[in-house]
């Protein structure tokens, strides 16, 4: 039974693309088929982060529009080959998406795959809608800071209202992924704790991925981090983020402050 | 009681918008005709086919030749959708087949040119677009009816497309479309040759079968044997 899974947060640059892309891939590493599909039409960016912007002939909309079959507009992951991308156009904007259309289109990709991972783009407005309707699964990426919690609040309320499972009077299943993390300014309360944003969403944890280079650098690579780096600590965040997706019982820790000599030194001279 | 639904098929409007010409006959009339005449010698199947609306603004209630003036006009293959500035209760109207009238309706800015036919078009000419300036991504620029060119650079996520050859005289980053009008012998040209997508007549590349020693540097694409084939321009 294919599950689908949305991944969205309301406020723009917290980390959604980034989070597709690596949970897709750590999802695909266990050898389930995924598919990462990309709403943002008209600011794609899930298929440069999957190094796939080379290969682009028909997206979305080309599908949705009759243009091109689902199987045309797929691209193959060359690293791993059970993963792939639908990807989205560029030059189009977010009414060139129809209900019908990414009904239809979800529906023959539920067929195809395991997992279906939708990015959505930013905000509430109809592409973030469109991107979170057919979901049974969500993962809400928020930042440590209040902007983004109160986002990610206004996003579960609209994941708890407007999608079909909420139309059909069940509940989709949404998880926190907290991004950005820093234990340093945490400690120092210059960015919220995590029982903080887990007080405010009290929706269940699913993984902190710490604030690294390494995410940086996987990006501009073209990879996933999980695939990038597999052994930092944002991949190893990711994957056993998608361990908890898949059912699996992972402890979560929470990172702690790494204290060096430095830190110790001006830690203490600070006291 | 019949209780039986009925499923009625959804109708389906979609619009389409069509160029009326208005027409503004002058008296005297048998002069007008004449000029129209001379027109339409000109310029054979100008007429045809286009929905026409007379304005008669012009014209007195006792103008010579206005009872038999619409059979007239109708003689001549025009096709009359509308009348305009007439008083239907004019004696000399009696005997007219009065089309519903439309309302409304924008000018164009200018008036419409009638295509001469003896005066022959430049080849090439007609149909050639020129973009001052490069495209960002997301931006589309078709152009379905000849060459295009773009004086400035083509983004990458951005598309230009033609009925003809496209020319790129910055860096092309994104997709070029060119012969969407079934021309294969269309080309692509560019100065910094970098693209995402080139298609010729509906073959297409995508940037990963694009050799890297024409990537980056002035080249054109042609489509040779159902291929589309890169060439460096020194």
């Amino acid at each position: 039974m294919a599950k689908v899974l949305v991944v969205t947060s309301g406020k723009g640059g917290v980390g959604k693309t980034t989070s597709t892309a690596a949970l897709g891939a750590a999802l695909a590493k266990t050898g389930k088929n995924v598919v990462v599909v990309d709403f943002d039409v008209g600011l794609r960016n899930l298929d440069l982060v999957m190094g796939a912007e080379r290969r682009v002939v028909f997206d979305l909309v080309n599908v949705i529009q009759g243009d091109a079959k689902l199987a045309q507009a797929l691209i193959k992951d060359k690293r791993i080959d059970t993963l792939s991308l639908l990807p989205a156009s560029q030059t189009r904007d977010k009414d060139a998406l129809t209900a019908e259309g990414v009904a239809q289109v979800m529906e023959e990709l539920r067929s195809k795959f395991d997992w279906v991972i939708c990015d959505s783009p930013a905000g509430i407005e109809r592409g973030a809608q469109l991107a979170m309707y057919h979901a049974d699964h969500a993962v809400i990426v928020t930042n440590p800071e209040v902007s983004s919690v109160r986002d990610s609040d206004r996003i579960i309320g609209l994941l708890d209202s407007t999608t079909e499972k909420a139309k059909n009077g069940e509940k989709i299943e949404k998880h926190l992924l907290l991004t950005r993390y820093d234990p340093v300014r945490a400690a120092r309360s210059e960015m919220l704790n995590v029982d903080d944003v887990l007080d405010i969403l009290s929706i269940p944890l699913i993984g902190i991925v710490p604030e690294s280079q390494d995410v940086l650098r996987a990006s501009n690579l073209g990879m996933p981090v999980t695939l990038a780096s597999p052994d930092s600590a944002p991949a190893k965040a990711y994957a056993d983020a998608a361990r908890r997706l898949s059912g699996e019982k992972v402890d979560l820790n929470i990172p702690a402050e790494k204290k060096g000599f430095f830190g110790w030194l001006f830690g203490r001279s600070g006291a | 009681m019949v209780s039986e639904a009925i499923t009625l098929p959804r109708i389906r409007a979609g619009g389409r918008s069509f160029l009326a010409l208005v027409l503004t006959p002058e008296a005297p009339l048998d002069l007008w005709f004449q000029a129209l005449d001379a027109q339409i010698g000109r310029s054979a199947g100008f007429f045809a086919g286009r929905p026409i609306i007379l304005d008669m603004s012009q014209l007195s209630q006792d103008t010579e030749g206005l009872s038999s003036f619409k059979a007239d006009i109708e003689g001549r293959g025009i096709r009359v959708i509308g009348i305009e500035g007439a008083d239907p209760s004019w004696s000399a109207y009696e005997g007219w087949d009065w089309p519903a009238g439309f309302g409304g309706g924008r000018s164009p800015s200018a008036d419409l040119e009638i295509p001469d036919d003896d005066v022959p078009q430049p080849a090439g000419a007609r149909g050639t677009r020129i973009l001052e300036e490069g495209l960002r991504s997301g931006q589309s620029v078709v152009h379905a009816d000849g060459d295009l060119i773009v004086l400035g650079s083509v983004a990458s996520g951005a598309e230009v497309c033609a009925g003809g050859s496209i020319h790129v005289y910055g860096a092309l980053k994104g997709r070029a479309v060119a012969g969407m009008a079934g021309r294969s012998d269309a080309r692509i040209f560019a100065r910094l040759m970098q693209p995402e997508l080139l298609a010729i007549d509906g073959y297409y590349a995508i940037a990963d079968e694009i050799d890297a020693d024409v990537t980056g540097v002035p080249a054109q694409a042609q489509l040779i044997d159902s291929r589309i084939t890169l060439k460096g321009m020194s």
